[in-house]
């Protein structure tokens, strides 16, 4: 499939209707509600969403309040796909009895963060994409379970500190790397896999669109600085994000039925530094460390732009 | 026919011991009867001896715990007895009908039937997988040598559970098995 | 229901308990099943994957991928509008143990069939009722079946409770694991399954409509979180009414009637054996044996246990003056062991009718007739002896007291 029609190009193609409604208890400058306002602003009104346990759902529904215009559900933390799973046979099967208008489009998506994706929720999630369900899962990636207060996830990058991984004398924040879940979900073979970062919204807004035309399941893994977590001025969200792809912390890429492409090239790239000294979570990593990340980005800028056959990711800019 | 009788199938996994007490148990309700049939409700794997049961009466059945004394005892593989006691807990004057030629040493106050099923079963082509299935062949014999339910009403059950031309083969089977089981 | 409703013709089948509930849900005409495999519940998804294949039942089957999915997506389904069904067995009952409660608190008209089984460990697959007894405070409406012609019926009359709008809560219809999941027996079924759909129309609730947004499953704090709860209360208490009601109804239709709590020769028993499930069988038999020795005993079989019906037991129980309850779980650590007996005893002190737990078929342990005389045997030298142990009788097991 390469529909290109209909993709936004600016801002200003944007619907206006706002779906997602203010008045929510966000933490001030958290990216996932910019995040969230884009998905429902795409998908429309015709979505169901399902929410898994985590900072969106509490703060966005506190009885009797909510600041969802669509119908949505939250059941529990590991099983946002499954309930997804539920809702989308549910309708296929309602309309074909004719209790739902058959002639009606509804979509369903799933939002996840990180820890109800790469961890708890895994399984659910790899037994929806295997049946294949018409869903979008969105996964909100703030690289840890700040929800609970700032602990360490299958998605915590390494060097990262938080509650479960100090920097120490002993142990230097998280020993780990982070899991490449957009890989691990397109072994799976399934229609759409984007990665993509709230600060480069169009290509976010358009890998949502390109998600929901998708025949079967689709996955956007959405980068969402989390200035609680992350210890950063709540006024940086966006340009953290930007950060993180101008040094190719982040890529954004595409599998788009099985072909790969990244999707925001990076001529010349910055020094990791610039991504992680306005970060509290990496303060106290020496020099040694930051180098270490710079290796490791290095080494994934070098696979992937094998991957593409072109430098899409360019060279280390001179400081 | 007693108010209640109990009939236990000796087998191999995979030779249809349950299915053979499924099936008597749905011929019984055919006519009118009360019945019962279930499995040893064990892990057992194909090849491993396995018993299933019956329970057949013109009453109610209440009971659903394990039969431990039965009246009948049906042997599905000659191999059986020297590997099991096929006789334990039956209850004296009972019946044992067996797949064997000759009786298989069975000594005690029983009667003996015996019909040589696996005989039968290869004739008619009653072979999965390269084991002869002798689970309705076996049936006949032991409609025969018991009247409890008849041949009509096991042909009935056999031909709305399998596809015509099995359920006809398994027909075929179970009738000569009936013409040709005797005492031993 | 309507007076004049006639009883549906039916036609006479042999078939074990699983097939039975495969048979309700396709007469009720479900819209999405999900199900994982584990014994002995299996034989149900096979029968139901069977009929779906065929075209018999016009379904959804979500083949999820654990019991915790199965659990959810039928939630998700039910919550989206669907008529949904599950079913589990042990392990996959405490797998779907976080989601229950969820279900009920969402309260949504589930119904599951558990064929119930032993827990690990030691890993047992064979039959007993622990797995059931820790669904207890869930807040799910709980039928316990002793036949597979009330395994048929009451998956019927479990989504004629579940989706009344005075209730919705969800249901468990469970019956023995084996014992009764794998037996084969005579049933009646309707021929035309029209009546049975006529029982269970498809009524309005609040789902996840496009038109009519919803917000289900929010975060609820101190100030209103314990009145949701309470509602839950007051839809269990209606459900006792319900029960009551919808069963008249299948009675009329059915021609067979169920009650919460039933009893057998009950009139001028003194001394009574409770129990629930397939036992009941062995029960009755054992105390024709016993009464024919001479004592005035009874026996009442437990089919509602949530909600649980104390004025129709208390009712039961007005004339004898001891009560024995034969239980197939254990609450360890527990002032008398078994989860019935404890359920029962606050009723027979304020009758002042003593109460005897006992622990029998644990594990699928065998339980016959002359067990049953056994323990009525025990109870009458502790009754000789003036003693009502404060623990319960572990019955048939080696090392036991």
């Amino acid at each position: 499939m390469s529909v290109r029609i209909n993709l936004v190009r600016r801002a200003q193609d944007l619907p206006r209707e706002e779906l997602f409604m203010p008045g929510h208890g966000l933490c001030a400058g958290c990216t996932a509600s910019t995040i969230v306002r884009h998905l429902l602003k795409i998908a429309g009104r015709n979505t169901i969403v399902v929410n898994a346990t985590g900072c969106v759902e509490v703060s966005t529904t506190m009885y009797p309040y909510t600041s969802w215009k669509v119908p949505w559900i939250h059941v529990a933390f590991e099983n946002a796909a499954a309930v997804a799973s539920g809702v989308e046979s549910a309708i296929r099967v309602l309309k074909k009895k004719g209790v739902i208008d058959p002639s009606k489009e509804i979509k369903v998506i799933v939002l996840a963060g990180d820890g109800g994706t790469y961890d708890i929720g895994f399984q659910a999630l790899s037994g929806m994409l295997e049946r294949g369900h018409k869903i979008m899962y969105v996964l909100y990636d703030n690289e840890a379970y700040m929800n609970t207060g700032i602990q360490r996830s299958g998605s915590t990058p390494a060097h990262a500190w938080t509650t479960t991984t100090p920097i120490g004398k002993v142990m230097r924040g998280k020993p780990q790397v982070k899991k490449p879940i957009g890989e691990i979900v397109a072994a799976h073979r399934i229609p759409y896999v984007a990665t993509t970062n709230v600060a480069h919204f169009i290509d976010m807004d358009n890998k949502f669109i390109k998600g929901l035309q998708a025949e079967g399941p689709s996955f956007i893994h959405v980068l969402q600085p989390c200035t609680a977590g992350w210890k950063f001025d709540p006024r940086l969200g966006i340009k953290l994000a930007r950060l993180a792809t101008q040094t190719a912390m982040w890529i954004n890429w595409e599998y788009d039925h099985g072909e790969f492409r990244v999707t925001v090239r990076v001529p010349k790239r910055k020094h990791v530094r610039h991504y992680l000294k306005p970060q509290g979570r990496f303060k106290g990593l020496t020099e040694e460390e930051i180098e270490e990340i710079q290796k490791l980005v290095n080494s994934e800028v070098e696979r992937i732009n094998k991957m593409v056959g072109e430098e899409v990711i360019g060279p280390l800019a001179e400081e | 026919m007693e108010d209640l009788l109990e009939i236990r199938f000796h087998g191999r996994g995979g030779q249809g011991a349950v299915t053979a007490a499924n099936i008597l148990a749905d011929a019984a309700v055919r006519e009118g009867k009360y019945a019962q049939a279930f499995p040893h409700f064990g892990a057992e794997r194909r090849g491993a001896p396995v018993v299933a049961f019956a329970r057949i009466s013109t009453k109610p059945i209440e009971v659903h715990s394990r039969i431990e004394r039965p009246d009948i005892v049906v042997v599905l593989d000659s191999m059986l007895f020297e590997l099991v006691d096929v006789t334990s807990g039956l209850k004296r004057g009972g019946i044992l009908v067996a797949n064997s030629k000759r009786n298989p040493g069975i000594e005690g106050d029983y009667k003996v039937y015996c019909v040589d099923a696996t005989g039968i079963a290869m004739r008619k082509g009653l072979v999965v997988s390269g084991w002869p299935v002798v689970n309705t062949v076996m049936l006949g014999a032991l409609s025969k040598a018991t009247g409890i339910v008849s041949l009509d009403s096991l042909a009935e059950v056999i031909s709305s559970r399998f596809p015509e031309d099995v359920a006809k083969r398994n027909i075929d089977a179970m009738k000569s098995a009936a013409e040709s089981v005797h005492t031993c | 229901m309507e007076r004049s409703m006639l009883r549906v013709k039916q036609k006479r089948v042999a078939l074990n308990s699983n097939h039975a509930v495969a048979y309700a849900v396709r007469d009720v005409d479900v819209d999405v099943i999900a199900a994982y495999p584990i014994t002995p519940q299996t034989t149900i998804m096979e029968k139901l994957s069977e009929m779906v294949a065929n075209g018999e039942i016009d379904a959804e089957l979500i083949h999820v991928e654990s019991e915790h999915s199965a659990l959810s997506a039928v939630v998700g389904a039910s919550a989206a509008g669907a008529r949904v069904f599950t079913a589990t067995s042990s392990q996959g009952l405490e797998l779907m143990h976080e989601v229950l409660h969820i279900a009920s608190g969402m309260r949504l008209p589930i119904v599951m069939a558990v064929p119930t089984r032993a827990l690990s460990a030691p890993i047992s697959i064979w039959n007993d009722y622990s797995d059931l007894m820790n669904t207890r405070d869930t807040s799910w409406i709980t039928l316990i079946a002793s036949t597979a012609q009330e395994v048929y019926d009451s998956i019927i009359q479990a989504y004629m409770v579940a989706e009344d709008p005075r209730v919705l809560l969800p249901v468990m219809v469970a019956y023995d694991g084996f014992l009764m999941s794998h037996t084969y027996e005579p049933l009646n079924i309707p021929e035309d399954p029209t009546a049975i759909r006529e029982l269970v129309p498809r009524r309005d609730r609040i789902t996840l409509d496009i038109d009519k947004p919803v917000t289900m499953g929010t975060i609820t704090d101190p100030r209103w979180y314990y009145e949701i709860k309470y509602q839950q209360v007051k839809a269990m208490q209606n459900a006792s009414l319900v029960l009551k009601e919808t069963s008249k109804t299948l009675h009329e239709v059915l021609g067979r009637k169920y009650e919460p709590v039933e009893g057998y020769k009950m009139d001028d028993a003194e001394v009574a054996i409770l129990t629930y499930g397939g036992l009941f069988g062995t029960v009755q038999e054992a105390v024709d044996i016993i009464r024919d020795k001479g004592l005035d005993i009874g026996a009442i079989r437990l089919r509602q246990w949530r909600p649980f019906p104390s004025e129709e037991l208390t009712h039961l129980m007005h004339d004898i003056d001891t009560i024995i309850v034969i239980d197939r779980a254990i609450s360890y650590g527990a002032s008398i062991q078994g989860p019935v007996a404890l359920e029962v005893y606050p009723i027979a002190a304020r009758m002042g009718v003593h109460v005897f737990s006992v622990i029998a078929g644990i594990g699928q342990r065998t339980v016959l007739e002359k067990d049953i005389m056994g323990i009525v045997n025990k109870v009458l030298d502790y009754l000789d002896q003036g003693v009502i142990p404060l623990r319960s009788i572990y019955w048939g097991v080696r090392g036991g007291e």
